[in-house]
C-alpha cells in the first residue's frame, strides 16, 4: 500500500511539518514519533502530552431498544450508566467467548456513542449491524469520518484543559464526560485515556481539530508538553497494562483470559459469549495473561516463546523496555498454572533462556 | 533513561561507510566500527547492543551482534573481515551512546584487518549521505 491510497486524519499535515516519522497503521497514515519514543513517553508520566488519535472509531446507537441492544452486544453492563454523562470500558465477544473487539460506551442524552478501535471499524460495525437486524428500534450511526479525537494525558493535563475550557472541568470524575468550550472551540472531553494516567481524551469536529490541536499545543509549553506518536502510546499503555486488540484480545481471546474480569458482568444476564465465559469462571480458563518482568536489557517481543524449564508453555503478546519503570517488560499468555506472582519462567529472545518473573499487575500504577 | 531527541544527522568526511549502515574509521592497520547516525536515527531511542568477544575473528558481511531499540531490532554486519581487538563495553551500561554520540563515545568494536584491500569497496561521506536520503 502506498501513502496515497492511506487514510488520513485531519492532521496528517501538522504532524508531518512536526518533524514525526509517519508510518501505516492499521490502513492509516499516523506519526509512530516525533522526537523520540523515550521523551515522549517520560513526558506522559512526568509533564503532559497530546496525541492525535482521530482514527479511532465512533458509532451512535440510538432508539428505544438501544439498551437491550447493547446489553446482548457487550458484557459489561450498560444499564450502569443511570447518571447522564457517564462511560464504561466493556468488550463485545463473539459466540466462542473470544473478544470482536474492546470498547469505551458513552452514555448520550438519547442513546449512546461506542469509541472502538481504528483496526476494527469496519468488523464492528458488520458485527453490529448483524445483531440489529434482529432487534427492533436500533438506529446506528458512523460518525467516525466526522470526528477527530485527541488524547491530552499527563500529570499536568488537568490543569491544562481547566484553563482552556474553565475550572469545573476539574471535578469530572474517572469515565465520566462534559462538553462546552476550549477556547471556544466547541468539544467533548471524557476523563478518560490509554497511558495510565489523568487526563481526557477530546472529541471535536474534524474542522476544528487543527485548531484545537496548535491551541493546546501553544498553551501546553508552560507545562512541556510534547506531541506523542503510537509509539509512546503502545509504550504507555503496556506499562500501565492495558490490553491492546490484537496483542491482549483477538477473537479467540476473551477478557476473562485477559484479566479483565472486573469488567465482565457475568450477573446481569445473557449476552452474547457469556455461557462461554462462565464456563470459563467455573470450570476454569483455557489460558491467562501475566506480566513478565525479564533479567538483563534485551527486550521480549510480541511472538517470542515463554518457557517453564525446558517447556514452551506460552507466547508474548506485547513486549518493550518499560521505559518509566526501567526494566524489560511483556504481556504473556501461559496456563493458568504458571499465572501466580512470583513465578519464575524464561522469554526465549534470539536462542537464550533469559530468566522472566511473573510480576503483579499493573508494571506502573500513576502516585 | 536519556532524552536522545533532537539530534542531527551527520556523515563526517573522515571515515568510510557501508550499505548495512556501519560506518568504518580506519587507525593504521586496524579500523572502529560502529552504526551510523542515520542507522541511529532509525532505530530511535537503543535501549541493548549485543556485541562480540575480544578475540572473535569475523569475514566482511558476517552478523557481529545485535542492536535493539524500543521499536525493533536489527542485526549488525561487518563491514570488513578481520580479528575483533577490542569492544566497547560501555555500550551494555550506556546502550544511548549509540544515539547521543555514534562516532564517539558510540563505537562497537575495533578490529584488525584482514583484507585492507576491502576498504577500497567502502563508500565515502557523499557517497553514504546520498544513500541515506533515498
Amino acid at each position: 500500500m502506498t501513502t496515497a491510497q492511506l487514510k488520513q486524519t485531519p492532521l496528517a499535515s501538522a504532524h508531518t511539518q512536526l518533524g514525526a516519522r509517519m508510518v501505516d497503521f492499521a490502513g492509516w497514515f499516523m506519526p509512530v514519533q516525533y522526537r523520540s519514543i523515550v521523551t515522549e513517553h517520560n513526558a506522559v508520566r512526568t509533564k503532559v502530552g497530546i496525541f492525535d488519535v482521530s482514527h479511532m472509531g465512533e458509532f451512535w446507537i440510538q432508539g428505544s431498544g438501544a439498551t437491550e441492544f447493547l446489553q446482548q452486544m457487550v458484557a459489561n453492563d450498560v444499564t450502569r450508566l443511570t447518571a447522564p454523562n457517564t462511560a464504561l470500558y466493556t468488550q463485545m465477544c463473539n459466540d466462542e467467548g473470544g473478544t470482536v473487539d474492546d470498547l469505551i460506551v458513552y452514555r448520550l442524552d438519547s442513546g449512546y456513542m461506542l469509541v472502538v478501535n481504528a483496526s476494527n471499524i469496519e468488523k464492528d460495525w458488520k458485527w453490529l449491524s448483524s445483531h440489529a437486524t434482529r432487534s427492533t428500534n436500533v438506529k446506528m450511526t458512523n460518525i467516525s469520518d466526522q470526528t477527530a479525537l485527541l488524547a491530552l494525558q499527563g500529570p499536568a493535563a488537568v490543569n491544562l484543559l481547566a484553563s482552556l475550557a474553565g475550572d469545573h472541568i476539574k471535578d469530572i470524575p474517572s469515565f465520566h464526560y462534559g462538553d462546552g468550550l476550549i477556547d471556544g472551540i466547541k468539544a467533548a472531553w471524557g476523563r478518560t485515556g490509554y497511558t495510565g494516567e489523568d487526563g481526557f481524551e477530546i472529541f471535536v469536529d474534524i474542522d476544528k481539530v487543527e485548531a484545537l490541536w496548535n491551541t493546546l499545543l501553544e498553551k501546553g509549553q508552560p507545562a512541556g508538553i510534547e506531541p506523542c506518536g503510537l509509539g509512546a502510546r503502545d509504550t504507555l499503555r503496556l506499562e500501565a497494562t492495558l490490553p491492546l486488540y490484537g496483542h491482549e484480545l483477538d477473537d479467540t481471546t476473551g477478557p476473562l483470559e485477559a484479566g479483565l474480569g472486573w469488567s465482565v458482568k457475568l450477573d446481569k444476564g445473557d449476552f452474547i459469549g457469556s455461557t462461554v465465559l462462565r464456563n470459563q469462571k467455573e470450570n476454569g480458563l483455557p489460558k491467562q495473561m501475566v506480566c513478565l518482568r525479564t533479567d538483563g536489557r534485551a527486550l521480549p517481543r510480541q511472538g517470542y516463546s515463554v518457557y517453564n524449564g525446558d517447556t514452551k508453555i506460552g507466547t508474548v503478546t506485547s513486549g518493550s523496555q518499560g521505559i518509566f519503570v526501567g526494566y524489560p517488560i511483556a504481556c504473556a499468555f501461559v496456563p493458568p498454572e504458571f499465572a501466580k506472582v512470583g513465578t519464575k519462567l524464561a522469554v526465549e529472545i534470539r536462542e537464550s533462556k533469559v530468566a522472566a518473573e511473573v510480576v503483579k499487575r499493573p508494571f506502573y500504577k500513576r502516585p | 533513561m536519556a532524552d536522545t531527541a533532537g539530534k542531527t544527522l551527520l556523515y563526517p568526511e573522515d571515515l568510510k561507510y557501508v550499505k548495512s549502515h556501519e560506518y568504518i574509521r580506519v587507525e593504521g592497520d586496524s579500523v572502529v566500527i560502529g552504526v551510523t547516525s542515520f542507522a541511529a536515527d532509525q532505530l530511535g531511542d537503543v535501549t541493548y547492543v549485543e556485541l562480540p568477544k575480544v578475540g572473535a575473528n569475523f569475514k566482511k558481511e558476517d552478523k557481529f551482534g545485535v542492536i535493539e531499540s524500543v521499536k525493533s531490532v536489527s542485526d549488525l554486519y561487518m563491514p570488513v573481515s578481520g580479528l575483533v581487538t577490542a569492544v566497547n563495553d560501555r555500550l551494555s551500561s550506556e546502550p544511548e551512546l549509540v544515539n547521543l554520540d555514534c562516532y564517539t563515545e558510540g563505537w562497537m568494536i575495533k578490529v584488525t584487518l584482514a583484507n585492507p584491500s576491502e576498504l577500497e569497496a567502502a563508500l565515502s561521506a557523499e557517497q553514504y549521505k546520498q544513500l541515506a536520503s533515498e
